[in-house]
């Protein structure tokens, strides 16, 4: 139990001063997403059904590679920043904090695994 | 983690039933939830019939003819009965709203139910703690701030720069937006809610302040601004008809405008 008055209570630790770009680099990376989803379901679909060797000649060709990349970076960017938003939601204290870390590490770890594939299968 | 069920204590039982009053033909039900600190009992929902014959048109007008002719000990909170006041806030037919101002002719169901403004502490029946609610008020410093010394006469304000304050004066303080947030459910501790941020915003858009900068400095917060999801249940449910999920819209744009 804490004698805080309602104003102390209501102030907490002030300001956190961020924010902000956070929520601006959301907006730019969704609009980004508007226009790599469709460039990312027309690369992938023409892609898919191949055997090895055509789907190895098709992403190692700049085109589909650079537009699987930019998806795999930005979509995973973006699905770090939403969980972010739901963890910070609902898990409070200590649990959120190693929520959080999980999170970014699955996000970082997904992205690396997605982007080594991509430059084996480019190279 | 955030608790998603009501805790023993805490857990909703059926109360008493009244008695219908004698001779009435046109009586409607009234389910309300009831809880008194004093006996430590959980919460419970009486059950009251109101001759409407008898009854003016607002569930307010129910409240305190309930009070006045049945039981005397339900206790809620009513000042002005016009809508001004912001006091009878309540949850009525699952939404919240002012008692003073809500028809009964508005609720299509037969039972009328009545609830305290959701998620926030109850002192007793329906009134809701709004300590904290009302200090996140105080914080954003809900007053004009200028720098500049004091004019001879007044502090100018054309009509356009005054036009930019309606839909924001106009807010009560009623608490139904704030409480009917999820955001606020799940972070009212920190995120400052959508009543005290239309506030804030109405002293940053006001052109005579000249503490916008510091304004939103203090806005500047992952919580206190940031928890706004866009859920827009703020808008929908303001008895005012105001739209605060607008308002924090625009203080967020006014962030970016500093930032980009």
């Amino acid at each position: 139990m804490r004698y805080l008055t309602d104003r102390k209570r209501a102030i907490g630790l002030g300001s956190g001063s961020s924010g902000t770009e956070h929520h601006w680099q959301f907006m730019a990376r969704s609009i980004l997403m508007g226009l790599l989803v469709p460039l990312f379901i027309v690369t992938f679909g023409l892609g898919l059904g191949g055997t090895y060797e055509e789907v190895l000649a098709y992403f190692s060709r700049p085109l589909p590679a650079i537009i699987m990349a930019l998806a795999l970076i930005v979509g995973l960017m973006q699905l770090q920043a939403e969980a972010q938003e739901a963890i910070e939601d609902y898990v409070h204290g200590v649990a959120g904090k190693l929520t959080l870390i999980a999170c970014k590490a699955f996000c970082y770890t997904l992205m690396a695994v997605g982007l080594f594939a991509l430059i084996k299968l480019a190279l | 983690m955030v608790q998603f069920t009501l805790p023993k204590n805490s857990t909703v039982r059926t109360g008493k039933t009244w008695p219908k009053p004698e001779g009435a033909t046109n009586v409607r039900e009234f389910r309300i939830y009831r809880w008194n600190p004093d006996d430590g009992e959980n919460p419970r929902v009486d059950t009251y019939f109101v001759d409407m014959d008898t009854c003016g048109p607002m569930v307010l007008d129910a409240l305190i003819k309930i009070k006045n002719e049945i039981d005397p000990t339900l206790t809620f909170r009513r000042s002005c009965r016009e809508g001004i006041c912001g006091s009878c806030a309540m949850n009525i037919d699952g939404g919240n709203t002012l008692a003073c101002i809500f028809g009964m002719d508005e609720i299509k169901a037969d039972v009328v139910k009545i609830y305290p403004l959701p998620h926030m502490p109850v002192v007793k029946d329906l009134i809701p703690d709004l300590t904290h609610f009302y200090a996140q008020h105080a914080s954003i410093m809900p007053w004009l701030e200028t720098k500049t010394n004091r004019p001879a006469k007044e502090w100018k304000q054309s009509i356009e720069d005054r036009k930019k304050l309606d839909g924001l004066y106009e807010c009560v303080m009623c608490a139904s937006c704030s409480t009917s947030c999820p955001s606020y459910w799940w972070n009212g501790d920190r995120y400052l809610g959508p009543a005290a941020l239309l506030h804030a915003y109405r002293w940053i858009i006001d052109s005579r302040d000249e503490a916008t900068g510091e304004r939103l400095d203090d806005l500047e917060d992952p919580f206190k601004l940031y928890r706004c999801h866009t859920i827009m249940n703020c808008a929908k449910t303001c008895p005012k008809g105001l739209n605060p999920a607008k308002a924090i819209a625009e203080i967020k744009k006014m962030m970016v405008e500093r930032h980009v």
